[in-house]
């Protein structure tokens, strides 16, 4: 296939391992979020339930991630993304919505490792404790100077997403505050 | 002379020496020594010399308050100016340089200025350097320039790492003394999340130094136990080496964590920035020793009594054989008692109250101390060093009584809560005369956005000089902390701290209390801008009455120490001058950070290739490989043009324009904005954001816009493709996208809140890929996929489909004025797109493109540039573009605007092509045309400005586009464009679209 992500495979080991997480579909989807349409067009395309205000549901198909109170991200398989966007639209014709497809506009880390919480709370200023992001949370915040969402999949794995452009900026910026020698021991 | 005693010093390791060097010099300390005890050990007493008067100073303090021993530390990229000693730890193959002394501390040559003093008073700066005017540029500033500043400036980049951290918890202590440690203790019992910051390395405070007991054992022994107990806590965190900075809004703090700077050789960061917000900000921070005010108090040798305590205790160290103590309060009789102990002499205790009579007073004459009451210091002698005082009564004016030979002098004024963190974000203070001290005022403390104080104090912070109510309040005010964090504190456990009972202290703010005006100009307030008592009352008797203006006409409190020791001295001069209380004068403003910090922790990690984020599009890298030279477009990098083996930039500019002219070239247009905008009322949306209709627009075709400010004035173009019925696809310019997003979701949240649409910002979901020039159609078509003939694309239309198997949607649509399409693809296909290009393209000649070539193109044909055409003050009007203002629709952002007189005015510059009458000429950027007439002002009359201008090769002539006065009535004018060599460039006015007006090479 000739299609390539921002970061082209790219890996780094440091206090933490970061990955291309490579293709992934993506998909922008804004209509009212309390509708049933739009719960059952969510379930349709990726399995899982409406997402309530910070969550992201899994499903069978892929998973729902709260952005705001009328947005939704979701991720599905990159290769039926157009097919599950036709999908969305022809489920809500009926409604104001809004579903395109954004799958290339980003850029798609894993994180693995014990200390991702203190590594992120380089950058970013939300809080990372367990509490305040537990698993089933997603934060929509910064990296230093650009704009992520991050979440957590187990205690010891997280995907951070940002823009395409600037993919190539977050891995030095991940590389560089997971060096060895700059544990914080916070998390 | 100061030196290092036989025995004793907490803190020291005596078993482990450490090497360090002190302007070239070689000496020992030992582990555990700062910077500061270890020159005392060696008997370095003179560190530095002053700022205006090089005057010669020694080491005052033992902490953060430090005025004098400020050094240059360490070489080449690990140098750094103003640091202090007593913050210093110093460490195996440490370096340190004296500042501001020149050839050599001991002989400076500023010290000149000593002597020239009765010329420098206070606001010397102002009253000397007025006139003549013209002599401050070439005369004054520069020699101040040389003169101004302590430290050297480091010449190489910082070697160094440095980064933020983040964290939130319910309850920040700063301050890690017996009171921030019993206040830990409380709040972690409660279960809140606790974070406990202390600058040092040691946990305690002074404590253990003024021998309190607590719960019946030694403070040091408790200290260790609390400490224990709370690395325990899993709710509780524990640094030191870290400063609580500063307090801001909403519950926000700095910790200033200084990682490496003991033992650099431990590799990581040297500093980390902690932002930490908290639900309450506990400040413990203890308090700070007053000086007095006497002739000569900054010679070196004269000392805080705190300090000289300090280094006793802590660190083994003696400042001097033979001691005299000036005081006002109980307290320095411990130091007298300390160096006693030590097995060093006191001469005398010079004590300015009447009577002194307390447990401390009678301890030190149980040790055959002789304690003078109501004495006072009339002189130091000495100059490099303390040789001795003269003494004199408190009550006089001075006059000699006898002369007592010492070689330290220890001196207390009283004690300063350190009220400063309280009072970052407007925490209120009460003045006690009392305790002669600002407290904290707890029923004004620094509200949250709740309404509550989010900032507590405690301890001797918040006026608690014994240590017993120190303690109590402590404990209160955790409790306090932690209940409106939202937990709840454990049953009370009281703990019993003990100290030696003190009788009142006296405030004495000069010695003598009748001073006279000679003694004056040789008493010190602040040290390190050589600041005295006769500058501030001269500046009172010139009508300073504010503390905020004494302050900047007499430099008090504004060196680099912020003035921790001399503020409270100076105002309470000012109050006695001015014949006010105290708490009339008032404090000047305390600002963050408590203590400098250094520029690496603010910077963090934006450094490097970590600077500034730089958006690169999917071809980047392909881009930079073959010849791309970069040019910044906003925050991404565009190629200004593809440079071959040996090519000049010009030339490869005029070869990509012939090229693209005559066959065909290729260009990277990902950076264009795209923004989706969908729903019912996307049209009605559309057609207000343009100034043109949009909802006419029919599906499948394209249509240029422009956006207006609501002020009239452009502020972006591009092209607007219908995909259906309720979505049009928004072309911005490359540095737009974000900026016009944000636009119409401001006008969609803000105004327009129940029309339904949606926006979404698409920009980096495609490479934008635009084919350019006659043999466009020729690689699309052997690409293949999808016919793209004139008649299946028509100029302004675009289609859905795939280009040589991948997905693509061409538009038809030109910016060059030749046969042209913009083909988006998917932008992780982008790169192998634009290869399968140019691998097509090449028997029809392709070649890359970069956005010079884009330039010249456009404005061969006449295209405006959004900021180069406009600049925030051009409307649509002046670019002769009235064919893209609908006058069907009711309204408009802009439409208003552009009604107003000004802006209809006819004599507004218009927009011309302009046409250089000698062909080779090309016109500067930003010429300015005249007429040959003068201003009243002297300067020539501007009726014009060029606004594009290049050499084209296509016309293989110098064109450009402007904005002239009346232009388009005076077509075949020649006008002047002066140079700033002074020569005249004619040029003709002319229409802007210079080839092809019919639009026949387009249109193919």
């Amino acid at each position: 296939m000739s299609s390539v992500t921002a970061l082209n495979g790219a890996t780094s080991d440091g206090m933490i391992t970061i990955s291309d997480a490579g293709l992934m579909g993506m998909i922008t989807l804004r209509g009212d979020l309390a509708s049933p349409e739009m719960a059952k067009a969510v379930k349709a395309a990726t399995g899982a339930a409406m997402p309530a205000l910070r969550q992201i549901t899994v499903g069978k198909l892929g998973r729902a991630a709260w952005m705001s109170s009328d947005e939704l991200l979701l991720m599905v398989d990159y290769a039926g993304v157009d097919d599950v966007v036709a999908k969305l639209s022809k489920s809500l014709s009926s409604v104001h919505h809004l579903a395109v497809n954004v799958s290339d506009a980003r850029a798609v880390f894993d994180l693995s490792g014990d200390v991702i919480r203190d590594v992120l709370a380089k950058g970013s200023p939300a809080d990372m404790s367990v509490d305040a992001l537990p698993l089933g949370e997603v934060r929509r915040t910064r990296i230093g100077q650009l704009a992520v969402a991050f979440w957590f999949t187990d205690a010891q794995n997280a995907q951070l997403v940002c823009f395409r452009s600037v993919g190539g900026h977050i891995m030095r910026w991940l590389e560089n505050a997971s060096e060895i020698g700059s544990e914080v021991g916070f998390h | 002379m100061s030196t290092r005693l036989a025995t004793g010093g907490r803190l020291i390791n005596r078993a482990k020496a450490v090497e360090f060097s002190f302007d070239g010099k070689r000496l020992s300390g030992f582990e555990g020594d700062t910077l500061a005890s270890a020159l005392l050990a060696n008997g370095e007493t003179l560190v530095g010399r002053s700022f205006k008067y090089h005057r010669p100073r020694g080491i005052v303090a033992s902490g953060p308050e430090e005025p004098n021993a400020l050094v240059g530390l360490g070489e080449g990229g690990k140098f750094e100016p103003n640091q202090r000693a007593t913050t210093t730890e110093v460490f195996n193959g440490l370096t340190a340089k004296s500042q501001n002394a020149w050839p050599s501390l001991q002989f400076d040559v500023g010290g000149v200025n000593r002597i020239m003093s009765r010329v420098f008073p206070a606001g010397f700066y102002y009253k000397t350097f007025m006139y003549p005017r013209f002599a401050w540029k070439h005369l004054f500033e520069p020699i101040i320039r040389k003169a101004a500043g302590l430290g050297a400036a480091p010449s190489g980049v910082d070697a160094d790492k440095y980064e933020y951290f983040y964290a939130h918890v319910d309850v920040l202590i700063v301050g890690g003394g017996t009171s921030g440690l019993a206040a830990a203790l409380e709040a972690g019992r409660s279960g809140a999340k606790v974070l406990v910051l202390e600058q040092t390395n040691t946990w305690g405070g002074r404590a253990p130094v003024d021998g309190v007991m607590i719960d019946g054992v030694s403070a040091a022994d408790w200290i260790a136990d609390a400490v224990e107990e709370l690395s325990r806590m899993e709710n509780v965190t524990l640094h030191t080496r870290m400063m609580g900075a500063g307090v801001y809004d909403h519950g926000w703090a700095t910790g200033y964590q200084r990682l490496t700077d003991h033992a650099p050789e431990i590799g990581g960061p040297r500093h980390r920035l902690w932002r930490i917000r908290a639900k309450r900000i506990v400040t413990m921070t203890g308090a700070i020793e007053r000086p007095i005010s006497f002739a000569g108090n900054d010679v070196p040798g004269v000392m805080l009594a705190g300090g000289v305590r300090d280094y006793i205790t802590n660190y083994g160290t003696s400042c001097g054989d033979v001691m005299v103590v000036a005081t006002n309060n109980d307290d320095a009789y411990r130091t007298a008692i300390a160096q006693v102990d030590a097995g060093l002499s006191v001469a005398a205790i010079l004590d300015a109250r009447v009577s002194a009579d307390g447990v401390l007073p009678n301890m030190a004459r149980e040790r055959g101390i002789r304690v003078e009451t109501g004495m006072a210091i009339s002189k130091v002698k000495g100059s490099k060093i303390v040789t001795g005082v003269a003494i004199c009564a408190q009550a006089g004016e001075g006059t000699p009584i006898e002369e007592i030979k010492c070689d330290v002098v220890a001196m207390s004024g009283g004690w300063s809560p350190i009220v400063h963190l309280w009072s970052h974000c407007g925490g209120k203070l009460n003045w006690d005369a009392d305790q002669a001290m600002f407290r904290p005022d707890a029923t004004r403390p620094p509200l949250g956005a709740d309404g509550t104080g989010f900032v507590i104090v405690g301890g001797t912070a918040n006026g608690h000089l014994d240590a017993a109510s120190a303690m109590n309040d402590a404990i209160a005010q955790a409790r306090k902390a932690a209940k409106e964090a939202g937990y709840k504190p454990a049953p009370a456990k009281a703990v019993k701290a003990v100290s030696e009972p003190e009788a009142m202290i006296e405030q004495i703010w000069q010695m003598p209390q009748g001073m006279s005006i000679k003694l004056q100009t040789k008493t010190f307030l602040d040290y390190q801008n050589d600041v005295k008592v006769s500058d501030v009352r001269l500046a009172a008797r010139e009508g300073y009455e504010s503390v905020e203006h004494t302050k900047r006409y007499t430099t008090l409190g504004m060196a680099t120490d912020q003035g921790k020791l001399s503020n409270i001295n100076g105002l309470a001069v000012l109050a006695d001058s001015l014949n006010a209380e105290i708490p009339q004068v008032g404090t000047t403003t305390f600002r963050p950070p408590y203590h400098p910090i250094s520029m690496g922790a603010i910077a963090g990690d934006a450094r490097g290739d970590l600077f500034k984020p730089i958006r690169k599009s999917p071809m980047h890298t392909w881009i930079d490989e073959n010849g791309g030279f970069f040019e910044p477009v906003a925050d991404w990098r565009r190629p200004y043009c593809y440079q071959q083996e040996g090519e000049s930039v010009k030339d490869a500019v005029t070869r990509e324009i012939l090229n693209t002219r005559q066959n065909v070239g290729l260009l990277d247009a990902s950076t264009l904005g795209k923004i989706i905008v969908k729903g019912p009322d996307a049209g009605k949306f559309l057609d207000m954001m343009y100034t043109n209709m949009m909802s006419s627009l029919k599906v499948g075709r394209c249509r240029y816009g422009l956006m207006c400010t609501e002020n009239g004035f452009l502020s972006d173009d591009g092209v607007v493709a219908r995909l259906d019925d309720e979505t049009f696809l928004c072309h911005t310019t490359s540095g737009g996208s974000d900026r016009i997003h944000a636009w119409m979701e401001e006008w969609l949240q803000t105004e327009w809140w129940d029309w339904k649409v949606y926006t979404a910002n698409v920009t980096e979901q495609y490479a934008q890929i635009a084919i350019v020039g006659p043999n466009a159609r020729k690689v699309l078509e052997k690409l293949g996929g999808m016919d793209v003939s004139a008649g299946a694309l028509e100029f302004m239309a675009f289609k859905e489909g795939t280009i040589g198997g991948i997905k693509a949607r061409p538009f038809r649509i030109s910016f060059s004025g030749e046969l042209s399409y913009e083909i988006a693809v998917p932008a992780s296909d982008g790169q192998a797109f634009w290869d399968m290009c140019m691998e097509a393209g090449a028997e029809f000649g392709i070649q890359p493109y970069g956005t010079e070539c884009l330039h010249v193109m456009r404005a061969e044909k006449g295209f405006i540039m959004i900021g180069d055409e406009t600049d925030g003050t051009v409307i649509p009007q002046d670019l002769n573009m009235q064919w893209a203002i609908s006058k069907k629709k009711a309204d408009f952002l802009g439409k208003r605007a552009q009604m107003r007189s000004h802006m209809a005015d006819p004599s507004r510059w218009k927009l011309v092509g302009l046409k250089t009458v000698t062909p080779s000429d090309v016109i500067p950027d930003g010429a300015y045309a005249t007429d040959g007439t003068i201003r009243e002002n002297g300067v020539k009359n501007m009726i014009g400005r060029v606004t594009s201008t290049y050499f084209s090769p296509t016309l293989d002539r110098g064109i450009a586009m402007g904005l002239i006065e009346f232009g388009p009535d005076r077509m075949g004018e020649v006008i002047d464009f002066p140079t700033l060599d002074g020569t005249i460039i004619k040029a003709e006015i002319c229409d802007p679209v210079f080839l092809d007006p019919e639009g026949a090479r387009q249109n193919v």
